[in-house]
């Protein structure tokens, strides 16, 4: 890894950023369950502007019969942003490279915490569907989807908390936004973490960074992670106890 | 020494530290890691001596052997219907298993059809295959009614001890209901008492967790079933099934021709079969693969509704 050109001036650590988070602040977060009436389980999870359905639909049977497992239950996720979501133009319907990596990252950061291997040629289906979109979609569509599972009642070994943490401006920050994110020399790591056992079941890295940074970003997620954790179970308690 | 994290009754999600220490036993809904007790659901913890358990507040219906559960046929072949019982996997209830005696290569949706809903028990469940049986009190194909859902893990408490919550219901609105361990009510009755039954049923759902349901959904549906008539004599379904205990292995399976005949009650009389195949009395044994692949094909072609031998 290659240490970063530092563009602009470095802001000495502690520093507000350009909305006036600290380093390790996310933005404001709502987490809710039970939001579609018909999936078997649905959640919602919203981080500053960006929204994150999921639905989950399953165990089912999985048609067509060829792609079946009969050892284990295949997990089938689907990202999509709906073509309202984004800050500019309108979003191109449809399946795209982009949706087609993010629905196997998603799939990845969630199969650790299910036992597929309960529903031999089942299916569980995952649909993320982003509203509205601010950077962190990947990571709020993890996080929504867990809960999601949870509503389900799919058994899990954990809930899966997903934030992305990052360089910018020579800074390790917690939860970029689209503006921090299209900055010079940012460098995004979105990262999804177990919160019992602080495994990591994603994590991605375009950029340039030292082990050394790298290392704090990681720490740092494991840090915020536990806020947006506590969000996710106090959200599925709620549905229950107000009754 | 072990610890509990958790109070009984508590609501708990997956991953949550229940208790520590060797002391305790995970049941269901929960898993040892190590030292400690963790939930897999979201669900209600219950704590018996040295057990701990999660009873699930949520979740597709987990088939099991002896359950008497209600399914609607999705599909049949030569031998078998497919049943689809709100679970991961369909379920196959064979001919052999019928009440009645289905002649080899006979018209399957004669007897059940497409759609049919049927009150059913599971005789076997290996690795996501579900075998049926109809043959039992009160399994039956289920007519004109009402479909509901509930959640499978509240259905025990629709049924309630020795089925008192369940007669209460049938008895206060006059409507016949069967309830299937997967979670789906079938309701019968007069329009009116249809309505208030399924209300009482949903009732029930929603307010599962809370003390003292029976006496509130009686109270419920005193003031429901105001002005509606109570048919004196509605019709008493076999529902035993309700006060058995689960049958652990209590089916022993389809066992010999010979001992099933002494078992008593109405059986088909004998025939030599040789002479009833369906393909027309053609004794060459049975149909090869091949043949039946073929025959299999051309009931496709025809649109599964003919039998193959119809014309």
């Amino acid at each position: 890894m290659v240490l970063k050109k530092k563009t602009g001036q470095a802001p000495s650590k502690g520093a507000k950023r350009a909305d006036g988070r600290t380093a390790d602040e996310l933005r404001p977060f709502e987490a809710k369950v039970g939001v579609i009436n018909r999936a078997d389980g649905s959640a919602m999870f919203k981080s500053g502007k960006t929204i994150a359905l999921a639905a989950v639909y399953g165990p089912r049977e999985l048609h067509p019969k060829f792609l079946q497992n009969p050892e284990k239950a295949v997990l089938r996720c689907n990202y999509n942003m709906m073509t309202f979501s984004g800050s500019g133009e309108r979003v191109k319907p449809g399946p795209s490279r982009r949706s087609r990596e993010i629905s196997m990252i998603i799939e990845k950061a969630l199969t650790p915490v299910l036992n597929l291997e309960l529903y031999p040629n089942a299916v569980i289906d995952v649909y993320v569907e982003l509203l509205q979109t601010d950077a962190g979609t990947r990571c709020a569509g993890v996080t929504a989807a867990a809960m999601a599972l949870a509503d389900a009642g799919i058994p899990m070994k954990d809930l899966v908390s997903s934030v992305s943490v990052g360089l910018v401006n020579g800074q390790i920050v917690a939860d970029l936004t689209k503006e921090e994110e299209d900055m010079e020399g940012t460098v995004d790591v979105p990262t999804a973490v177990l919160p019992r056992t602080g495994e990591f079941t994603l994590l991605q890295l375009d950029g340039h960074m030292t082990p050394e940074q790298l290392q704090e970003a990681l720490e740092l997620s494991t840090k915020v992670s536990q806020h947006i954790y506590a969000a996710q179970k106090k959200a599925l308690k709620e549905r229950y106890h107000h009754a | 020494m072990g610890n509990l994290f958790v109070k009984e009754k508590d609501i708990v999600v997956p991953g949550e530290e229940l208790a520590e220490g060797m002391d305790y036993l995970p049941v269901s809904g929960a898993f040892r890691d190590g030292e400690k007790i963790v939930s897999t659901h979201i669900g209600i913890v219950a704590v018996e001596g040295r057990l701990v358990k999660v009873i699930p507040l949520r979740g597709k219906y987990a088939p099991k052997k002896g359950d008497v559960v209600i399914g609607k046929v999705a599909d049949m072949t030569f031998s078998n219907w497919f049943i689809d019982i709100d679970c991961a996997n369909s379920a196959v209830l064979s001919i052999k298993d019928a009440t009645e005696f289905v002649e080899r290569g006979a018209d399957l949706s004669q007897f059940y059809s497409f759609g049919d809903m049927i009150a059913t028990r599971i005789t076997n469940v290996t690795r996501g295959a579900i075998d049926l049986t109809m043959r039992g009190p009160g399994l039956r194909k289920l007519g004109a009614g009402r479909i509901i859902r509930v959640c499978s893990s509240k259905v025990p408490r629709l049924i309630g001890r020795e089925g008192s919550m369940i007669s209460l219901i049938k008895e206060k609105t006059g409507c016949r209901i069967v309830v299937g361990q997967n979670g789906v009510v079938w309701i019968q009755g007069e329009p009116q008492n249809e309505m208030a039954a399924v209300e009482a049923v949903e009732f029930v759902n929603k307010n599962s967790h809370h003390e003292g349901l029976t006496d509130t959904v009686s109270k419920f549906l005193d003031d429901r079933m105001k002005g509606i008539a109570v048919p004196k004599d509605s019709f008493k379904d076999d529902d035993s099934f309700y006060r058995e205990p689960h049958h652990e292995g209590g089916y022993e399976g389809r066992g010999y021709r010979d001992d099933r005949r002494d078992r008593g009650g109405f059986r088909p009389p004998r025939r030599d079969f040789r002479d009833n195949r369906g393909n027309g009395g053609d004794s060459r044994g049975p149909p090869s693969m091949y043949e039946r692949r073929e025959m299999r094909d051309t009931r496709m072609r025809r649109g599964f509704r003919g039998g193959y031998d119809s014309r």
